[in-house]
């Protein structure tokens, strides 16, 4: 399937593309996980990836970031070739990470938490208006990291990657086991972050908020991007999409 | 009440003293042992040859460049934490890969190498270092003599650990410190530069051994065997203290000096093994130490 499909995903000459994945290739240790993955995003979009528990999705966002122990293939973001830096340096070109497990640090208060990932940009959230965004964290910005509720240390976890001045946005599944009225402010924070210029790759299984949310999803079936579903086109592809994930 | 237990006044409160001075430097050596194995989760056998150093330093400077007491405070931790870097860079970095159980191996032999060189041209009958002038006689309390450089030993160790703890807990460098050791990977993700942090770290572990060394030249003969006397019962506080645990490490430090003094003058044969058998107690009951957080 992979090798009639990318050519209709890759590549939107009409637009300015911030991220374009191809043929990426990752492992964890020995086992290979990324079977060549392709996709792009332009700058401003929110795009999901979606798929079945173990697709690949999280290896995806992680291998974006340099995190899997080794990856071929190409990742180019904002024109520069990124496949053979550290973490560290493609953090620095603008590309921040919110994991799925949160990544709260127990031993730092919410402010430290906040105030850890270093400014690397102008153009950042003032933290002002993160503490407007996520009010919780003003008021509990003297407790430990993880003494937060799930909901509160997720609104952590992506209010610190605000501050950065991070152009691109890598969250990994953010509204999940969290309550509805959470992920309803959730989905409002993320719409509000896409007025404020972000753009953000998002890994759910959750196709309710992914729709509320995204311009494009693209679907990741055993390490590879078998389709790709622009948002308005949801209802007429629904059936397929529960195929793909098996609902 | 000292009549009521047969005791001196002065007796105690001189093993008390002596107690404090070696809690002292418990201290500050199991503060950096702690640090260290922090951020790098590696048990640093080389501590005690780093502390020795640090004396062995202050009197090469002294006796073949003349320089003081004073500066040899400052420069004999610099010397001792830039050979910590190298040490990191050139060998300890290359084993973060296999098990801890060899970066321990490569730090004892580093230890067992060190002392050998020292003990091959320094010989080991002990190098004599002066009291600096200005820390010379002592005040009379009243119910004893406190010489003024036993003094200073405390102040200055108190201001060490503390200003280590102040900057771990309280500074945004600590904060990256504190991450780091939960999740490198992650703050690595944050554009943070964790092995050059982990080389510093280390380098400031190593200085912190080096500055103890310095203290304690004037008051123990500068001697090769010195550090391999005392990380014994230096590894035994940081286990008592909980490993990796800032505070814990200062605590335990000052208090199981405290105690070795008490049991000099209750039950003098005890004080050589007292520190032993609260490690084995606190093993049986608190693994983790009294201050360490449960695996």
């Amino acid at each position: 399937m992979s090798d009639t499909a990318p050519d209709t995903l890759v590549g939107n000459p009409n637009a300015d593309t911030l991220l374009t994945v191809e043929g990426l290739n990752g492992w964890y240790g020995e086992s290979h996980v990324l079977h060549g993955i392709d996709f792009d995003v332009s700058a401003g979009e929110v795009v999901t990836l979606l798929g079945r528990n173990g697709a690949g999705k999280t290896s995806t966002l992680s291998a974006i970031m340099g995190l899997l122990g080794k990856r071929t293939g190409s990742v180019r973001f904002g024109g520069t070739e990124t496949i053979h830096l550290q973490p560290r340096h493609i953090a620095r070109l603008g590309i921040a990470l919110c994991p799925e497990e949160r990544g709260i640090f127990s031993s730092l208060n919410v402010e430290e938490n906040l105030m850890l990932p270093p400014r690397i940009a102008d153009g950042g959230l003032t933290v002002e208006r993160i503490y407007q965004l996520f009010p919780n964290l003003l008021e509990r910005r003297r407790s430990q990291g993880t003494k937060l509720s799930g909901g509160e240390q997720q609104m952590l976890a992506i209010g610190r990657i605000l501050r950065t001045g991070a152009r691109l946005l890598l969250l990994d599944e953010p509204t999940e086991g969290l309550a509805p009225v959470i992920v309803q402010h959730i989905g409002e924070t993320v719409r509000a972050l896409k007025k404020e210029g972000f753009t953000i790759v998002l890994v759910e299984q959750n196709l309710r908020f992914a729709a509320s949310v995204a311009d494009r999803h693209y679907v990741v079936e055993q390490g590879r991007v078998i389709d790709m579903i622009p948002n308005t086109a949801l209802d007429q592809n629904i059936d397929k999409l529960h195929g793909y994930l098996g609902v | 009440m000292f009549e009521l237990l047969g005791i001196a006044p002065q007796v105690l409160m001189g093993q008390l003293l002596l107690g404090l001075i070696n809690g002292s430097f418990y201290a500050v050596l199991s503060l950096g042992l702690a640090v260290i194995f922090g951020l790098l989760n590696i048990i640093n056998f080389a501590h005690g040859a780093q502390y020795m150093m640090g004396a062995f330093v202050a009197w090469m400077l002294l006796n073949y460049l003349g320089i003081g007491y004073w500066p040899a405070l400052i420069l004999a931790p610099l010397v001792v934490g830039a050979t910590g870097v190298l040490l990191e860079k050139l060998a300890l970095s290359r084993l973060y890969k296999l098990d801890h159980l060899y970066g321990l191996l490569l730090t004892f032999g580093v230890a067992v190498i060190l002392q050998g060189f020292f003990r091959n041209y320094y010989g080991i009958s002990g190098l004599p270092y002066q009291i600096p002038a200005a820390m010379a006689g002592g005040q009379n309390l009243g119910f004893m003599f406190l010489p003024n450089y036993r003094a200073w030993i405390v102040v200055a160790s108190v201001i060490v650990c503390l200003g280590t703890w102040f900057m771990i807990e309280k500074t945004r460098l600590g904060a990256y410190l504190r991450a780091a050791t939960e999740n490198p990977a992650l703050v690595g993700a944050f554009g943070i530069n964790v092995p050059r942090m982990i080389t510093l770290t280390y380098g400031f572990g190593a200085a912190l051994a080096g500055f103890a060394g310095v203290l304690a030249a004037p008051i123990y003969a500068v001697n090769p065997n010195m550090g391999a006397d005392m990380i014994i019962v230096v590894f035994a506080v940081v286990v008592i203290g909980g490993m990796g645990s800032i505070i814990g490490a200062i605590i335990t430090g000052y208090g199981l000096g405290l105690v070795e003094g008490l049991t000099r003058v209750f039950y003098p044969e005890g004080s050589a093994v007292v520190i032993f058998v609260i490690m084995a107690i606190v093993l049986l009951v608190k693994p983790e130490g009294l201050f360490g957080r449960a695996a």
